[in-house]
């Protein structure tokens, strides 16, 4: 390896681009993401509209074949990526945010706020998320996707806290920290300067995590009818599929692409993440 | 016993703080949920709906102070008193919920435990050996980001319509009714097939993944380097890495338990298995609200009674929780 002479930091993308799976996974989200930008510039209907025959297979006009009441699926597929993508960014991100800084102050400041906190963690960590979401969600309508990803980023950050907690409290008695601590720097600014940048890598997967869970609890409620009334989302596609009896008629070009672009979305951001560990850890990477 | 005393607390608080939102929600959201259900149940003839609305005022004991209504709600509940369903009506509550019961828990622990015990082995055994790893890291992360709708969407068209090898939806055939017979055991597996399947797929993914990725992990510990350079059996350090590999499985079967009782729910809504699952589900499509606090409840109570069986099974296999070394 003849780059070792340079910066660090070009070690890193070195590494980075030599991986495979870092590769791959980024080329598939990277690929919808395009989809979801281009993609309602390219079609020519509008995703609620009757613009054909229901109930067509893909041809080249409908390239996902049409819906029972003849709406365009390619359509309706490409809107219904936006969704995923924002649920994914806010949720995701409000979780890790959420997450990172209860398990910092958590295991930073120990005893009785760490008992709280941790306690507070604990509770909800036990609650399944989707069920929560969904008794909340069944009486207080959401109204848009911003919500929805406000929702699942106020209950998906328990783990995180947890994960972060325990990394802060063996980080804190180090002698760096100590050194910090010594010299009269404010908690506020040891936790930034000090400890955060020792987890950043782990705190970026943490993210990639939170990004796939998100879509996949936004997914569900969707799918249980319990979206945002405005809009259309993969969830809503398979919600309508099923109900109006894309099975039994042999619709299967209504229900297999969103579930698949979910799939490979979500699969491709955990990917990314062994990617990203390999680069970040250097003992993972194959022999 | 400081462990699972600290665990027990835990599980009260939030029993507790389930409870008290399930409760708090239905009075304190916008709107009249009384009239709300009783335009949705608005088949039901003049006469009734004033008996029914009659029975909901005296059920949610609307004209008591909140504080009456908070502990009448606690009392109803551990007579088992879950009220009626408006969808179903008139059948309790309760009734309807343990009539759901056994299709869930038939579902949900053969999967759970066959895809834990089989993921498990996979992931360790495919580790670090070159084909299977490759394979197994494409196919197990697509599996475990599988929407679980969508894979029971897929194998209810596919394995049931198209091809007719099992029926793609309900618990039984439609033509036989519930009774002591090898007929209808038969169709009871048969119908059980697929969303056995979809269910445990999904979840061996995520299984055989994790521990393929924790047996990585300890494979370049400290500890198995050392083996390694000691000239100890390859074999024997995988089985030592594969007991340490074990205990984060075990605890995050705990953590996973509420990813996968929304997949169950999911599951059951695609191949209309008639659980607790479809049952939210349909209360929810319904605004049956009685119907959806009771299923809240329950799905609460499931998972908690499986994070406690998960945390004597830690204390069972793990010594160090045992002479409480380890904090929690």
């Amino acid at each position: 390896m003849s780059k070792k002479e340079k910066k660090p930091r070009s070690d890193v993308l070195y590494f980075a681009w030599r991986n495979w799976k870092l590769r791959l996974g980024l080329s598939v989200v990277l690929f919808f993401v395009v989809l979801a930008v281009v993609g309602p510039r390219i079609t020519r209907y509008e995703p609620w509209a009757y613009i054909g025959r229901p109930r067509q297979p893909p041809s080249a006009q409908h390239w996902m074949g049409t819906t029972i009441f003849g709406q365009d699926i390619f359509s309706q597929f490409v809107h219904g990526l936006y969704p995923v993508f924002l649920v994914g960014v806010l949720g995701g991100g409000l979780a890790t945010f959420l997450g990172t800084l209860i398990g910092f102050v958590a295991g930073y400041r120990g005893g009785a706020t760490d008992e709280t906190l941790n306690t507070l963690t604990n509770i909800v960590l036990v609650i399944p998320t989707v069920a929560i979401l969904l008794i909340i969600v069944a009486y207080v309508k959401l109204r848009s996707y911003f919500i929805q990803a406000v929702f699942i980023g106020l209950t998906a950050w328990p783990w995180t806290a947890r994960a972060v907690r325990a990394q802060t409290m063996s980080l804190r008695s180090r002698e760096f920290v100590d050194l910090a601590r010594i010299s009269g720097m404010s908690p506020l600014r040891i936790i930034a300067t000090e400890i955060a940048p020792n987890m950043m890598s782990y705190l970026v997967m943490v993210l990639i995590l939170q990004f796939g869970g998100a879509i996949l609890t936004g997914t569900s409620l969707d799918f249980f009818g319990l979206g945002p009334v405005t809009g259309i989302s993969l969830g809503m596609m398979m919600n309508l599929a099923l109900s109006w009896g894309a099975l039994p008629l042999g619709m299967w070009w209504w229900f297999v692409p969103p579930g698949l672009a979910l799939a490979l979305i979500v699969g491709a951001l955990y990917i990314t993440n062994v990617g990203l560990d390999e680069v970040f850890n250097p003992k993972l990477r194959e022999k | 016993m400081r462990y699972i005393r600290k665990r027990l607390l835990i599980y009260i608080l939030t029993f507790f703080f389930a409870v008290t939102l399930d409760w708090a929600i239905l009075r304190f959201m916008p709107g009249d949920p009384v009239q709300a259900m009783l335009s949705r149940a608005g088949v039901i003839a003049a006469q009734a709906m004033e008996a029914l609305r009659g029975y909901f005022i005296r059920a949610f004991g609307l004209d008591l102070p909140l504080w009456q209504q908070y502990v009448n709600f606690w009392r109803a509940l551990f007579k088992g008193d879950f009220g009626v369903s408006v969808y179903l009506f008139p059948k309790p509550v309760s009734q309807v919920l343990l009539e759901a019961v056994p299709y869930t828990v038939a579902l949900l622990v053969p999967a759970i435990l066959l895809s834990w015990l089989v993921g498990n082995k996979f992931g360790a055994f495919a580790a670090r050996r070159k084909i299977l790893d490759s394979t197994l890291l494409p196919v197990g992360y697509f599996l475990t980001a599988t929407p679980y709708m969508w894979l029971g969407l897929l194998m209810a068209w596919g394995l049931g319509i198209a091809l007719r090898w099992f029926p793609s939806g309900g618990a039984y055939g439609f033509g036989i009714m519930p009774e002591a017979s090898l007929r209808f055991a038969l169709s009871l597996v048969r119908h059980w097939f697929l969303p056995f399947l979809s269910l445990f797929l999904v979840m061996f993914g995520g299984w055989a993944i994790g521990m393929r990725n924790m047996i990585i992990y300890e494979l370049e510990a400290d500890y198995s380097q050392y083996l390694e350079s000691l000239g100890v059996p390859r074999k024997l350090i995988r089985k030592y890495a594969f007991r340490n590999a074990m205990l984060p499985q075990i605890t995050g079967l705990a953590l996973q338990l509420g990813v996968i009782a929304a997949g169950a729910i999911a599951t059951e809504v695609a191949f209309s298995y008639p659980g607790i699952g479809l049952l939210l589900f349909q209360a929810i499509q319904n605004q049956d609200y009685f119907l959806v606090q009771g299923c809240f409840l329950f799905i609460i109570f499931g998972v908690l009674l499986g994070n406690l069986l998960v945390d004597i099974i830690c204390l069972v296999v793990d010594p160090r929780i045992r002479r409480g070394t380890v904090s929690e």
